[in-house]
């Protein structure tokens, strides 16, 4: 331990002339989930979406300060393929492309100039098993990916995000649109995918973090108000809003 | 109780005045259709594909060149139609999504959509064969891609805004480039109604005339020369049905049979590719 992935220095974050996130600094330990949670509106996405660039999509987005992934500043990197192969996303409802499974999980490696068709056929399959999805499709594989159930879909992407050897993995709410054994078998896989990545992950619901996560961090109106390992969050907040927080009394 | 019996009284009325309405809906096409099928179909020999006009009042004889004609200007203004279209309404959605002169645009679009198409065809004539000097196909191609355009501009607008925007975002976060997203993950995504959107275009312009009467004209030959006037088969079952002779009239019959199975048959190609898509 003590290794830090990501490190966040001063982050201030503007859409257009609104300010929305407040001199965030926070480090990410490597191979850890660090789950971020607070109400609606607190800033937990908008900051997770900062790790890839996301905000670059829309114009008038400004960021602020620095985020240094094994010490260089994402925020003055230029690739953004490099980068997002780098540190992955998977989103709030499941993604699939309009393709095969097997081509959505390739289309991250064909991306990247990867064209050996053995190649790229071991890393599917090895991304497949990493999602713990391979047993379910192994045979098949050229079916469309829209023919998954809603759980199988979320894992494809994982598989999708998984298959370019990232890093970092962010999950933005991955299991709100999900029931809950769905539910149950993406966390089950989170903690497995701690051994090759590092996770952060934005929810909603607290007992997901508690469940899942080694390290929490609260955010509230845009501000990083604690960060702390789990048990510790959740047991013994130094914050009286978190512990308002956890405790239910607003959000 | 009272009340009760009120609604469904209210209930059965609504039904029964739905279903009629929906029965007098279908009568009329059907109604159509039949009168089609049953003058028009005994009309059809294979003499009305091969063989040329005659002059009028001779017996046989066939609108080969009416035909051919039609195939070439649709063509040409699918040509013409469908990539403007597609892109112009691919920037609405996509690129200038949030910016003023997209939305300008799309209301032109729409506004166009319901200019008569008469009007395109003097449009086209005065800009077009008026300085060249006299009709030509391309002129009606260009007319018939002008109605054609605001259609597949609309339809592309609307099917790729229905894709659903996290999808887009799915794909930026693996690096991709927009070029590709748009290409590999949207289109792909909104296939089928863009195919529909196509079909749709085509139909509305296969069966136009008024566009043409001002700018392909007519031609009593066979021509392949789209610079000169054109026979097409909507402006020679015009002329057809209004013409003296009982030949000509039995000919426009079997023209607008054939049309309208034109129609028909690549709505429910159409159709079947959707279908077909959807269950693979």
């Amino acid at each position: 331990m003590g290794d830090y992935i990501l490190k966040v220095k001063n982050l201030n974050f503007f859409y257009g002339s609104k300010q929305v996130l407040f001199n965030i600094n926070m480090n990410m330990a490597s191979n850890r989930i660090t789950a971020l949670i607070g109400p609606s509106g607190c800033g937990k996405t908008t900051f997770l979406r900062c790790f890839n660039r996301m905000h670059d999509l829309y114009k008038g987005n400004r960021y602020e300060g620095e985020i240094l992934y094994k010490e260089k500043d994402i925020l003055k990197m230029n690739d953004n393929i490099e980068l997002r192969s780098k540190i992955g996303m998977v989103f709030q409802s499941p993604t699939p492309f309009p393709m095969s499974i097997f081509d959505n999980v390739a289309y991250g490696l064909k991306l990247k100039g990867i064209k050996n068709r053995t190649e790229v056929k071991d890393r599917v399959e090895a991304a497949l098993q990493g999602a713990a999805l391979w047993q379910e499709v192994k045979d098949r594989l050229s079916a469309p990916a829209g023919g998954l159930s809603g759980g199988q879909q979320q894992r494809l992407v994982i598989a999708r995000a998984l298959a370019v050897e990232p890093d970092i993995l962010l999950f933005d709410e991955p299991t709100s649109a999900l029931d809950p054994i769905a539910t149950a078998k993406i966390e089950e896989l989170m903690i497995e995918l701690k051994k090759i990545t590092t996770i952060i992950v934005v929810t909603h619901n607290m007992q997901q973090a508690a469940r899942v996560s080694d390290y929490t961090a609260f955010f509230y109106l845009g501000e990083l108000i604690e960060t702390d390992k789990t048990e510790d969050f959740f047991t013994r907040p130094k914050n009286k809003q978190t512990e308002d927080y956890i405790r239910g009394k607003f959000g | 109780m009272n009340n009760r019996k009120k609604r469904e009284l209210i209930g059965k009325l609504f039904l029964s005045l739905s279903v009629f309405t929906a029965f007098l809906g279908i009568f009329w096409l059907l109604f159509i259709l039949s009168d089609l099928i049953i003058k028009g179909a005994s009309a059809i020999n294979w003499s009305l594909f091969s063989k040329n006009f005659v002059p009028p009042g001779l017996s046989g004889g066939g609108m080969k060149a009416a035909f051919i004609g039609q195939l070439i200007i649709v063509s040409i203004a699918v040509i013409i139609g469908i990539p403007f279209g597609l892109l112009g309404g691919t920037f609405i959605a996509e690129y200038g999504r949030n910016s003023k002169i997209a939305k300008l645009i799309s209301i032109f679009a729409d506004l166009m959509t319901s200019i008569p198409s008469i009007v395109v065809g003097t449009f086209v004539y005065a800009v077009m064969v008026k300085p060249m000097g006299h009709f030509s196909a391309l002129a009606g191609a260009v007319a018939l891609a002008v109605i054609m355009i605001p259609v597949m501009l609309k339809t592309t607008e609307n099917m790729l805004k229905l894709v659903p925007w996290s999808l887009r975002e799915a794909a930026f976060a693996l690096g991709t480039p927009y070029y590709k997203v748009i290409f590999q993950i949207v289109y792909k995504n909104a296939m089928t109604g863009l195919l529909t959107g196509t079909i749709l275009s085509v139909a509305r312009i296969a069966g136009e005339t008024a566009p043409l009467l001002f700018t392909s004209l007519n031609n009593s030959f066979l021509s392949f020369n789209i610079n000169q006037p054109m026979a097409s088969l909507t402006v020679t079952i015009y002329r057809y049905a209004m013409g003296p002779y009982d030949n000509w009239h039995q000919m426009a019959w079997a023209a607008s049979f054939v049309i309208t199975l034109f129609v028909l048959l690549t709505t429910i190609t159409g159709r079947l590719i959707i279908k077909w898509r959807y269950k693979k």
